[in-house]
Parts: C-alpha cells; structure tokens; sequence
C-alpha cells in the first residue's frame, strides 16, 4: 500500500474513512443509496466498467456507494488493502473459500472456530468437492502437518467461539506462509479495536459485522478484508494467476496487481453468489462503526467485573475469564438442569444467539448454537454440557450483578 | 525525486497534462492498454501511447519513440512506462532526451539502475505503482470498490467523476 502523510488513529479512522462530504450535494452523514442499479453516461462508459477499465457502479450486487463507504471504513481499521461486504457472516466465508479454491481443494481450520462454520465447511463446503481438515486450535504445528499441495487456506479465529482461545496468530501465520499458503483470521470476537490481525501475519481477516461492529443487533452482515500483501502468483492459486473463464480470459494477477484477490472476488466470486450486503444494512454498520471503541471499552470493563463476581459464587464451578474481549462462558455446579434454570430466571439478559450486541445477551450452547455437533466434537470445540455463554453488554454492571444474582439463586 | 507518499504521488498527478505511455498496448486484455484507456478518459490528461509496432490504440495516434513524440508534440510531463526491466536504462535515457520531468514505473518495472539515472537527472520517479490505481485514489474510484483509498478529510470536494470523458 502507498505510504501515508499522516497516519490517522483508530477514533479518527472509525468515524471518517470511507465518508468524506458526499461528493454530489455535501451531505455529511454518508448518504442512503438505495437504488438496484446506475445510468451508464454512455454506450462506451458501460462497456469500460464491464470491462473492469474504468471505477464505478453497474449493479448493486456487486458494488454501491453506500456499501463501498462501509467496506473502505472496516479496509481501514483492519489496515487492508481492501474488503467486500456480504450478507452474513457465513456469505463472506463462502465467497473466500470460492475466490480461492474449487472441487478437488483442500482447506485447514481449528477446531475452536464457531459451530456454524464447522458445519458449513464440513457439509455444505464438503459437498463442493472441498475437503477441510480440522487441527487443534492450541496446537499451531499441527496445521503444518495438514496443509497438502492442494491447501488454498488456513483458517482460524482470533478468540475461540466459545472456547475463549486466543490463537497464536504470528505462529500460525509462520506456518501457513512457508507452505505458500495463506492465513485467515475471523476476527469478529476481537473487533480490530482489540486486534489487527493483518499486523500479526494474517493474510484475510472475516467478520460476522452483525456482531460488535453492527453493535446494535439490527442487522446481519459479513464483510472479507485482504492485506494485499499475499503473493498470489506462487503457483498455487490457478483461480488467480490462469487467464479466467468467468472474465473474458483475464489473468487477475497480471491485470490487478495487488488488487487481484479483491478484484476476483467481488467481479466473480460476489457476482456469481449473489450474497452481497444491503445498501440499508451498510449504512447501520457504518453507524455502529463510529462508536466500535467506545463500546468495546466498556464491553471490556463490564465483562471483567462480571467475570470477578463469578468467580466468587458457591453456584459457579468455573469461569473461563476473557483474555481477550467480552464474551465468556462458565459453568454451573448442577451441569444442564442447573444450567437451564439459571437462564429461565434471568430478567435483563436476553437468551439468544447472537453476541456484540449493545444489550446483553446469554445462550446455553450445548442445546442451540452447538447442537448439531457430537458430545465429543462438542467438547473439541471448547463446549461443555453445563456451559452458559454471556455477551456482556452496555447496561449498569450492578444491574448485571443484581440480575445474575436473583437468577443464581433461584 | 522519488516519490513515495500519496501526497506526494497525488501532487505529481494533479500537476501533470501530457502522459506518454511506452508499451503501450492495442490488445486489450494487456494491463498498458487498460491503464492507457484509463487515462485517456480523464479530461485533464493528453494521453499517447509509444509503441513502434502499432499506429494507433482506440484512434489515438501512436509514435515510434520518446524522440518522434517530442520532435512532434514537445516534451512529456510524464513518461509511463511498461518495459522489461532490463530496457528501463534506455528508456530513462530516451525520457531524459525528450526533456520529460518525471517518470512512472508501473507494477513490476524495476530497475535499479534506470530508477537512479532518473533520479540524477533530476526526474520525480514512482515505482512499482500503477498510474490508474493512483489517479483513483485521489478521484475516489478506488473507494466505489470498497478499496481502501486512505483519504481522511472533512473538505467537501464536489464531484469530478462525471467530468470523465466517454
């Protein structure tokens, strides 16, 4: 990337990147561009913007200004090259493995990583003809001893889901790179407030937004960032560097430079899957942007106050404390039932599965988000039966207490 | 000078008229002619493509050599270039002839050498950046792709985008 006149802090960036005064009328809260598609200025116009020659938009599938303004934000706070939006979470997994890999690929992840991206790449993935090997998140020399010719990535997440796992990142990055692969992080625990994986050796950091970076639980998104600092032309990634059936016979790499992996996957990859985020939903992320520090501080705070009180309770067996972050889960003395009673009695924590919400939020995970897995994979993934996960949220932390307390009793 | 900042890089673009393009290419699925297409596009720019085996690329005229070109129209404001890094040498040598004032090496067109006797002969050098990808940072193209352009600013600068030619 070009060097900078002044590097602008986080604060700055969090509020600024991406929206400058709206270049048509000066708006200065970034504009709503609702709109399905845009006028070509002419006949040459459109096809230069088909042809990748020129910038601009053609369709809202594959780029609109409002997105491309919460893109460039999160490009910026994760100190990428660039990103690309999705509908969830899960879309912007699916468009990274299918930028880089098709049927007859290989792909290394840990176990710890969220139950939903277990599933998807050990079933619907798998049915691709992608195979996925999943090594211990502790244990980063496994992930050498996985990666065959055919790896497209290795994939792990900074804070284990909800493991609490925080990964060795310049490890496993140290890994992957000297097999020619590279290293994805799914950051959405950490938020890039907390951690910039791109600074540790990462190559691609994921996000389900609908979390902390939303902040607000109104909208579910997803969004990819690449470092472009990748060497993409090492010869194993023919989707990049071979002339492509999908554009006019373009070599992404030859045509893009650095810019061959962001241009793939949005002028193929996202034009194809069709899993691109909404303009409306941008615009809430782009909002929840603004205030990420100042909520993750206080998410941060809140969680370890909470984690203290725990710790002291007769009722808890244990407390797995955050090392990093603001979700945690503990354990109940009374396993299940316990467990499920806890949850029943509580009056302001929401029972739901989401986190990074403003509001706080529990789930038992061994009955829902986890429920699809086998006891052992269960316990693989860093999930006990007696499990409780909390998402700390913005409330008073006495009112937290008072409420974890009635609940504990009952 | 070689430049290596955006401010920097972002100066020299605003400041230059005439762009002459050696390598650059009709074929349109080669990088030269994107950017070449690119660049002729902008009204601020007079853009001519240097290539001894073609006559002309979309009915720009084509000129054989940095000397033909400014024999013809004068000295380039900048000369970018798309050669083998092993021509470089002879192309800053031919720029320095035509009396052009920088020099654009795009991705990949790295010669140490040929960066240095530019740099002596008084020439603002960029390097390893492609002319494209620079003017749409500063124009704000780069940003309709949710590329990260770096431009933090509160100043309203009305829109430029639709002064582009078609």
């Amino acid at each position: 990337m070009v060097q900078q006149e002044r590097e602008f802090g986080f604060m700055t960036r969090a509020l600024h990147a991406g929206t400058p005064p709206d270049p048509a009328t000066g708006a200065r809260a970034m504009p709503l561009y609702q709109t399905a598609a845009y006028v070509f200025s002419s006949t040459e116009h459109a096809a230069e913007l088909f042809a990748l020659r020129g910038y601009g938009h053609i369709y809202s599938r594959i780029s609109n200004p409002t997105v491309a303004a919460f893109e460039e934000r999160m490009a910026s706070l994760e100190g990428g090259l660039g990103a690309i939006a999705c509908s969830s979470g899960l879309a912007a997994q699916l468009c990274l493995v299918l930028s880089l890999a098709q049927a007859g690929d290989h792909l290394v992840c840990t176990q710890s990583v969220y139950g939903g991206t277990v599933t998807q790449l050990s079933v619907t993935i798998k049915r691709m003809g992608i195979d996925t090997t999943f090594v211990p998140a502790g244990e980063p020399d496994a992930v050498a001893a996985a990666i065959r010719p055919e790896t497209k990535l290795v994939f792990v997440e900074t804070i284990g889901n909800p493991s609490g796992v925080v990964a060795d990142l310049p490890a496993f990055a140290a890994l992957a790179h000297d097999a020619g692969v590279p290293l994805v992080v799914d950051n959405t625990f950490a938020t890039p407030y907390l951690c910039r994986p791109i600074e540790r050796g990462a190559d691609i950091v994921v996000h389900s937004a609908t979390k902390f970076i939303n902040g607000h639980g109104t909208s579910i998104g997803g969004v990819l960032i690449e470092s472009g600092t990748f060497p993409w032309h090492n010869g194993r990634f023919p989707l990049l560097s071979q002339p492509s059936p999908g554009y006019h016979q373009k070599v992404f790499t030859e045509a893009f430079g650095e810019y061959a992996f962001l241009m793939r996957a949005r002028a193929e990859v996202l034009r194809d899957v069709g899993a691109q985020m909404s303009p409306m939903d941008a615009w809430l992320m782009l909002l929840g942007l603004e205030t990420l520090a100042l909520r993750v501080e206080r998410h941060v705070a809140n969680a370890k106050t909470i984690a203290a009180f725990l710790k002291n309770r007769p009722e808890v067996a244990w407390v797995r404390e955050p090392a990093l972050g603001s979700i945690f889960t503990f354990g109940l003395r009374g396993g299940r039932a316990a467990g499920r009673r806890f949850i029943d009695a509580l009056e302001l924590w929401s029972h739901l599965a989401n986190v990074g919400d403003a509001k706080s939020l529990v789930i038992h995970p061994a009955s829902t988000t986890h429920s699809q897995l086998t006891d052992e994979d269960m316990r693989k993934a860093g999930v006990e039966p007696e499990s409780v996960r909390l998402s700390v949220g913005l409330e008073d932390v006495e009112d937290h207490i008072w409420d974890l307390d009635n609940a504990l009793r009952a | 000078m070689i430049l290596t900042t955006s401010g920097q890089i972002g100066d020299l673009l605003r400041r230059v008229r005439t762009i002459a393009i050696v390598g650059a290419s009709a074929n349109t699925l080669r990088p030269s002619y994107t950017v070449f297409s690119y660049l002729r596009r902008q009204p601020e720019y007079d853009v001519t493509p240097i290539n001894p085996t073609i006559v002309a690329v979309d009915g720009v005229e084509a000129f054989a050599s940095l000397a033909a070109y400014a024999a013809a129209r004068g000295s380039p404001d900048v000369v970018d270039v798309f050669r083998r890094p092993n021509e470089l040498v002879g192309v800053v040598r031919e720029a320095v002839a035509a009396g052009a004032k920088a020099i654009w090496f795009q991705y990949g067109v790295i010669d140490r050498d040929a960066i240095a006797l530019a740099d002596e002969n008084g020439l603002d050098v960029v390097v390893d950046r492609c002319m494209k990808v620079e003017h749409a940072r500063i124009s704000g193209g780069l940003s309709t792709s949710g590329l990260n352009s770096g431009v933090i600013t509160a100043r309203w600068r009305p829109s430029g985008r639709s002064r582009e030619r078609h």
